[in-house]
């Protein structure tokens, strides 16, 4: 049984940069009050690392944390402490793993204390949830908000008057506070260098997640991918340090390519892969790798996910373009996945399966992520009309153990994998 | 001759099924699962082979001596695998009450279950006597249970050998029978039953024939909740969507849509024209409104499942229910109850409700196709079957639903179509 399974135990450069990355940023955190740094809470959505870091101040993204207290077994425990505060058991369960975290001490992920923040910057509004979030952390620090407006993409695109709204708002409204809370001026030269570092690492991550357009593929796009997405998504873009940790990965993954070798998996290399898959949703972080295993004992490898995209479409074309600095962070804001329309999304879809010719796609739903999940089953049975490919469809949950049915979602999965190669010997 | 065998180690009940070599089903035996997943695999397995000998009988015994004395011959088999057990069992809780029982009360408790035991076998003889007898479970468990209370509680003394002491004995010694590997088989009990019905010469050859006939297990496929569990390797095991999906388009060809109803999840299921799979969508991590929360009501109402269905019939009314969780469900009914509700609305409403629940799944499917079965333990109580009708016909229009007599075997249909495909191809 996978439980009882030796876990495979292999690190690459790569694995081991990012590991030392986080630890150094979370203990610069810890000493950030004593050492004057100020400190800005943000979300990964349309987050604005690169005008964070031009003020000198250090980001701190919940989620991220709600989702590593999740992988450590922890956030079982914090929801219980949210729950215990008032928090109903439908809230979204980051919300609730944040909450119960600040509650216990506000011990972070890796175990050093995290700063209160300066500022709560919420720099993308279509997740209803964020904004009552930080209503919430607002109450407990009692520190200066900024909400910007982002306008969601119904038409599917980003119009100029939405861009230079949101434009104006990070203008008047976000660099001002900035410049109160950490008393310093705007820098635009700063900001531009830490755009032209993000751009390069942008260019580094598409390099990577496209590696897997090959067979086999050098990766796994989604339980692989998250973690190759950490550091651009957190506190890591438009910095030296990413820029370096992704040119690692990269040349990784291009020599796994030049060998023929699949990604390293929990029960290890997985080079005989017999289903391609592209998935939508975010992963489950309490069991995340029996979840994966699932996959892998299946030898199914999935070579695209939307969830990769929460941080930035970077694959679609997106950089960050340091010439307009304003400008391009707002096209940012407005371009994360959860602001598409279900018609971009469901292109985006169509266009993964196709391109990288994927024998199936799969979405997990998470009910208490409205921001993914409202529409799902819509988007999958118009991917299925498109592409004649049948979708799969599972529940789970984001940090709450209480929520991740192993033997149903096992059943689903496989039952799926089955389904495929039972069409795929019938044609 | 050469056979296919499908295993289906369900949440409630084990299936399996025999075909031969031509594809056509010879056999189907069920048991209740227990916590011996392998044990209880190998008793639906037997119990298939048993079916499949008489199945070879059938034509021969008919022919011989008319269709009456195959189905007294099954009956006095049947009853002969009865007493074995209940032989064992009474051996066990002596056991057990020499080991464990007060020495004051030990002599007193022996006689009380000697009492019991005897008055279950003489029910047992007088079932075997009854030409039209009561429905009853399949399972030993139950029949053996429902006999054993009724006669604890008549002979208990509160103040000796009490009804818990009774009860506690059975609880312990039932279990250890369930998984002990008796010998039920069909060359252990043949010789005894047919000395019952008086050995009758007309149907020797036959019988000698059935027995000695070699049934060569070519493949076997495992399908269910328990299919981890079951003792083959990894490309012998098929997901249940994938049996019922075939067992369903088998036995009614033209099926594209399958509900099914087990004991702990739900299941629709579109398929094609050669019952391969095309989408599917089941019940998430909660069991409310399948088979299990049937079992609860049951437990709460004090009544055997198989009653469910009949009592809720007699309903002029359905009561709305909201809620089909399984945790709640005695709460829900007795909420009911008190209300001033009567049983058979309040069962009517019950029914409805998971059929409701089934309609979500169903529509997230793709919808019912004009031509759907339902399978599964539920599709044998005639209340879901009812209320699946009306909310087909409201949702969808005029459809034609196929049930089979053996809708419990579908899954394990599909297994053993799998292994007979697979060597055949």
């Amino acid at each position: 049984m996978a439980a009882e399974k030796a876990s495979w135990v292999h690190k690459d450069r790569s694995m081991e940069l990012q590991k030392k990355m986080i630890a150094r940023h979370f203990e610069r955190l810890e000493r950030a009050p004593r050492c004057g740094e100020p400190v800005v809470y943000t979300f990964v959505p349309g987050n604005l690392t690169e005008l964070i870091r031009s003020f000198g101040a250090l980001p701190v993204l919940p989620e991220i944390n709600a989702l590593q207290s999740g992988m450590r077994g922890k956030s079982k425990d914090y929801i219980a402490a949210a729950e215990r505060a008032g928090h109903s058991e439908d809230v979204c369960t980051y919300v609730k793993c944040d909450i119960g975290m600040l509650k216990s001490g506000n011990i972070g992920p890796t175990g050093t204390k995290l700063p209160d923040p300066d500022l709560l910057l919420l720099s993308y509004t279509g997740c209803y949830t964020f904004m009552k979030w930080f209503e919430l952390l607002r109450e407990e620090y009692n520190c200066p908000t900024v909400f910007l407006q982002v306008p969601y993409q119904g038409d599917g695109r980003l119009a100029p008057e939405h861009r230079e709204y949101i434009t104006d708002q990070i203008r008047k409204d976000l660099i001002p506070a900035l410049e109160q809370v950490t008393g310093r001026s705007y820098d635009e030269d700063l900001l531009r260098h830490h755009l032209g570092l993000a751009a390069e690492t942008e260019d580094h991550l598409v390099a990577v997640l496209e590696s897997a357009k090959n067979r086999p593929s050098p990766i796994d796009a989604y339980f692989g991918g998250v973690y190759y997405v950490g550091p651009i998504f957190s506190a890591f873009r438009g910095t030296e340090e990413g820029v370096e940790y992704y040119k690692e990965l990269r040349s990784e993954v291009e020599a796994r390519v030049a060998a023929g070798l699949g990604p390293i998996t929990p029960d290890g290399p997985l080079n005989d892969q017999r289903f391609r898959l592209v998935v939508e949703g975010p992963p489950n972080w309490t069991s995340f790798r029996e979840f994966w295993r699932m996959f892998s004992e299946e030898h199914a490898v999935v070579v695209a996910s939307t969830y990769t995209k929460v941080g930035g479409t970077y694959d679609f074309g997106f950089r960050h373009d340091p010439d307009d600095p304003l400008g391009t962070m707002a096209d940012y804001c407005g371009g994360c996945y959860t602001n598409l329309n279900l018609p971009s999304r469901i292109d985006m879809l169509v266009t993964y399966i196709r391109d990288y010719e994927a024998d199936g796609f799969l979405i997990n739903s998470v009910k208490s992520c409205n921001s993914f999940s409202a529409g799902q089953l819509m988007m999958l049975r118009e991917v299925e009309k498109r592409t004649g490919i049948p979708g799969a469809f599972i529940e789970s949950d984001l940090v709450d153990p209480r929520y991740f049915s192993a033997a149903n979602i096992k059943n689903r999965i496989e039952s799926y994998l089955q389904m495929l190669a039972a069409r795929a010997g019938a044609a | 001759m050469k056979c296919f065998v499908g295993i289906d180690l369900g949440s409630t009940t084990t299936k399996a099924v025999v075909l031969g070599s031509d594809g056509a089903i010879l056999g189907r035996g069920i048991t209740n699962s227990r916590s011996n997943y392998d044990l209880a695999a190998k008793v639906a397995r037997e119990e298939a082979f048993i079916t499949a000998r008489f199945g070879l009988l059938r034509q021969k015994v008919e022919e011989a001596a008319g269709p009456q004395l195959l189905d007294h011959l099954l009956k006095a088999f049947r009853l002969s695998q009865t007493l074995a057990q209940l032989h064992r069992l009474r051996q066990l809780v002596a056991d057990e009450i020499e080991r464990t029982v007060a020495d004051h009360l030990s002599a007193g408790a022996l006689a009380a279950i000697n009492e019991i035991f005897d008055a279950t076998e003489t029910e047992e003889e007088a079932w075997f006597a009854d030409d039209d007898p009561e429905p009853r479970s399949d399972f030993f468990r139950d029949a053996a249970g429902s006999a054993y209370m009724r006669y604890a509680e008549e002979i208990a003394d509160p103040d000796g050998v009490s009804f818990d002491l009774l009860v506690g004995l059975y609880d312990k010694c039932i279990i250890r029978v369930e998984n002990e590997p008796l010998e039920l088989g069909f060359r252990h009990h043949i010789n005894s039953a047919l000395q019952r019905i008086g050995d009758p010469a007309e149907v020797d050859s036959a019988v000698q024939a059935a027995r000695d006939a070699e049934l060569e297990e070519e493949k076997t496929v495992g399908t269910g909740y328990g299919r981890a569990r079951l003792p083959f390797p990894k490309e012998q095991i098929r997901s249940e969507i994938l049996c019922h999906g075939l067992g369903a388009h088998t036995l009614f060809p033209g099926t594209r849509t399958v509900l099914d109803i087990g004991g702990q999840d739900t299941k629709a299921i579109q398929v094609d024209g050669n019952g391969i799979v095309t989408s599917f969508q089941m019940n998430d991590r909660c069991a409310a409104g399948c088979g299990r929360y049937l079992g609860y009501i049951a437990d709460e109402m004090n009544i055997g499942l198989h009653e469910l269905g009949p009592l809720a019939q007699k309903s002029t009314r359905y009561v709305k229910i909201n809620s089909t969780c399984t945790v709640f469900a005695g709460a829900e009914l007795r909420e009911r109850l008190s209300l001033g509700e009567n049983r058979e609305d309040i069962l009517a409403g019950l029914h409805r409700a998971i059929i409701l629940r089934a309609m979500s799944l169903l529509a997230r499917s793709g919808g019912i196709d004009e031509e759907f079965t339902f399978t599964g333990g539920v599709a044998r109580n005639p209340a879901a079957v009812k209320a699946l009708r009306q909310l087909c016909d409201e949702t969808y229009g005029a459809r034609t639903l196929n049930i089979s007599a053996d809708s419990i075997f579908t899954g394990a249909l599909g297994a053993a179509l799998f292994a007979h495909r697979e060597v055949r191809a």
